[in-house]
């Protein structure tokens, strides 16, 4: 079938509109059967389309119809499959659609359960656009489509000023990144003249460069990706964007939409190969980003929050991969990524579940043995995410510690080094997490205590398929698959002997987080609060977040604020805008009250003011004939 | 002096007397009647000048200046009259309610 790349993307728009239009009022069972059942449909295709690229080694070519048609430049809208763009779509329709169903189980008693499936289907649509869409325009209007779809979903509970709040950073920080992302795609187009990505990739690998500074380009659409990925500077929103319910935290703000700035740079390799210098800005911002973040994760209470900053720190592990030019390795690891975080994700959905909306993990513990399936699963994705063999976490971060250490594209041992100190904090804050809420004495109240149960099979069956895939998912070399179209680099002949230590090394990193985050955690948390109270500054600052929050609020909040109270609304508004036109009418007003005086009714008095008028005109118009 | 510039002459002293009528009496009915005498020497003028321009339209024209003229006072009458039964007189000074 020639149109199974528009099938893939529409058939979630269906039932976005299917559900928006008409879910509330035609009951919960059509909204689960078409929320769930049209992406699942929409999987079902993407495996369609993957055997047909696999079949015929061809990239998939859907030209849906010619968006505008400006002198000379034709823009359409077509969908493109490849190698890269399939996994892509397979981890988007699959995951997302497992979990849809998890959401049938988790929003069960929600009053707005259409609202949310039709943005959930909503998200898959423009997900499904940006990853298939062949040129950066279409992939735009995913990206800010995505952007949309996060918006709503963040705020979802918009009747807390705080969650609409979140909702809304979220939607200003990626405009900062957007515009990066803008000034890339018009420098491309005026270099290249077409905006379809595997052009613009060939005209990169061809004989002749484009006469435009690569490394400008890939900058500037870096620091598109910085905002939608949250990486330093633009992470802020990322951790207040838990606000949302927590099926949302996973599909989009951990598996799939936050890796939207991983597939641009994977998908654009071609430009980054020749930019040496925003690869080098994208690997150190990466692991900055990375490792600010897991020392955040490392004090965080709240569940959710642990795993944002455990997202935006993994995130900054796949930007390091792209930095040092293994393209194929951050696919890796993003793939890997979306089956560990969605599981924890929800599987902290389903705790959260049991404990009647309890978030906080100092008021959580032994909790393994009343909701085991959920700690099971829980416990196989942290040894997934802290990299301990053979789950999936381990082969793909084992690899980007690999090339950061000994890629000929930019790979440096400081960049391994702090690299392997980020996978220590990560097993560190796992662990930690794992042990705070599911071992020790239970510490939240009875009441809370005497309610806690397993939450329904559809929400913990997904959770044993996504710890399967998270168990198996590193098996599927991804890095392999994609090396026809994503090469990897050049590794150093001379540190080749170094491989099998360093992965000694990390399995060994890995194991420690695990004995660390035991010992600290242990017993009673005496020893922990005795490490707290040793380094008081340390975490507060750490607690604090960096106090990026407050830094942004009082460099760019406040004189926008002030700008805004000061000389836009009082000066410009009120006194110019408001002023002018206030003036107007006291001037309307003054000349009405003067003429009102001659307005006496006297008859006699209109009788001469007419002639005296009459005479008046005629005067004027002999002196003009 | 011929006849047209003495008609014209009649024409102008009919205006100014109806004019003065208008300014100087306190009697409505009085002022309405002093109105016509200065549109009917208007109209003479008119009828003069359409004579010796010999113009038909001009002509004609004086005949919708009667039209229009029958039919504002078939207004002004009937406004006038009930504007005496409501004050039971016919004095100007009575009328000035519509004052700013």
């Amino acid at each position: 079938m020639s149109n199974l790349l528009t099938l893939i993307v529409v058939l979630p728009l269906a039932g976005f509109l299917l559900n928006g239009l008409a879910g509330n009022r035609l009951g919960k069972a059509f909204v689960s059967a078409v929320g769930c059942g049209l992406p699942a449909l929409s999987f079902a295709a993407a495996v369609a389309a993957f055997r047909t690229l696999e079949a015929t080694g061809e990239p998939i070519v859907d030209v849906v119809f010619r968006w505008a048609l400006i002198g000379d430049s034709a823009f359409e809208v077509s969908f493109y499959l490849d190698r890269l763009s399939a996994v892509m779509t397979l981890i988007v329709t699959g995951v997302g659609s497992l979990i849809h169903v998890y959401s049938t189980g988790y929003m069960k008693d929600d009053a707005s359960y259409a609202r949310y499936f039709a943005y959930l289907n909503l998200f898959l649509f423009f997900m499904l656009s940006l990853v298939l869409g062949r040129s950066l325009l279409v992939l735009f209007v995913g990206w800010e489509g995505v952007g949309l779809a996060s918006y709503l979903l963040i705020g979802f509970w918009f009747e807390d000023p705080a969650k609409a709040q979140a909702g809304k950073k979220a939607f200003i920080t990626n405009r900062v990144g957007d515009a990066g992302f803008l000034l890339g795609m018009f420098l491309i187009y005026t270099a290249v003249g077409t905006l379809e990505m595997d052009r613009v990739n060939a005209a990169f690998m061809g004989p002749e460069l484009p006469a435009v500074s690569a490394s400008l380009v890939g900058i500037l659409l870096f620091i598109g990706a910085t905002g939608k990925s949250a990486q330093i500077p633009l992470h802020v929103w990322l951790p207040d964007a838990m606000a949302g319910p927590t099926p949302v935290s996973a599909l989009i703000h951990a598996a799939t939409m936050v890796t939207a700035g991983i597939y641009l740079v994977a998908r654009l390799s071609g430009v980054y190969l020749h930019a040496p210098e925003a690869s080098e800005v994208v690997a150190v911002i990466g692991i900055l980003t990375a490792f600010f973040a897991a020392t955040i994760a490392v004090v965080q209470t709240d569940i959710k929050k642990v795993l944002a900053y455990s997202t935006i720190s993994q995130l900054g592990f796949m930007f390091l991969a792209l930095g040092v030019g293994a393209y194929g390795v951050a696919v890796f690891h993003l793939y890997t990524h979306a089956f560990f975080k969605a599981c924890l994700f929800l599987g902290a959905g389903s705790v959260i579940h049991a404990l009647g909306g309890e978030q906080d993990i100092r008021r959580m513990g032994g909790l393994a043995k009343r909701i085991p399936v959920t700690f099971i699963t829980f416990a196989v994705a942290t040894a997934a995410i802290a990299g301990l063999p053979p789950l999936a976490g381990f082969f793909s971060k084992d690899e980007i510690l690999w090339f950061a250490f000994a890629s000929e594209a930019g790979g440096a041992p400081w960049l391994w080094a702090l690299a392997s100190l980020t996978a220590l904090l990560t097993a560190f804050y796992m662990f930690r997490l794992l042990w705070l809420t599911f071992f020790g004495q239970p510490r939240m109240d009875a009441e809370t205590a005497h309610h806690i149960h397993e939450s329904p099979w559809s929400m913990t069956g997904i959770l044993v398929v996504l710890a399967f895939l998270s168990t198996v998912g590193g098996f599927v070399s991804i890095p392999h698959f994609l090396e026809p179209m994503l090469p990897l680099p050049a590794t150093d002949e001379h540190l080749h002997h170094f491989e099998v230590p360093l992965i000694v090394v990390a399995v060994l990193i890995g194991l420690a987080g695990l004995a660390a985050a035991a010992w600290l955690y242990g017993g009673d948390a005496s020893r922990a609060a005795r490490l707290g109270a040793r380094f008081t500054g340390l975490h507060r600052l750490l607690s604090g977040k960096y106090y990026v929050d407050e830094l942004y609020e009082a460099v760019l909040g406040r004189p926008l604020w002030w700008i805004s109270d000061r000389i836009f609304l009082r000066l410009g508004d009120r006194a110019l805008i408001d002023g002018t036109l206030h003036g107007l009418a006291g001037v309307a007003r003054l000349g009405a009250a003067a003429l009102a005086r001659i307005q006496t009714g006297n008859l006699h008095l209109y009788v001469w003011l007419a002639l005296i008028g009459i005479f008046a005109l005629l005067w004027w118009s002999f002196g003009h004939v | 002096m011929d006849n047209g510039q003495l008609l014209v002459a009649l024409g102008a002293v009919l205006f100014a007397l109806g004019f003065a009528g208008l300014v100087l009496r306190r009697n409505v009915l009085v002022m309405l009647m002093c109105m016509e005498l200065m549109l009917n020497g208007v109209t003479l003028c008119l009828v003069v000048f359409a004579q010796q321009a010999a113009s038909t339209a001009a002509t004609v024209l004086v005949f919708l200046v009667f039209v229009v003229a029958a039919a504002e006072i078939a207004i002004a009458v009937p406004i006038v009259l009930l504007l005496a039964r409501h004050k039971h007189t016919l004095d100007l000074g009575a009328y000035t309610d519509l004052k700013g």
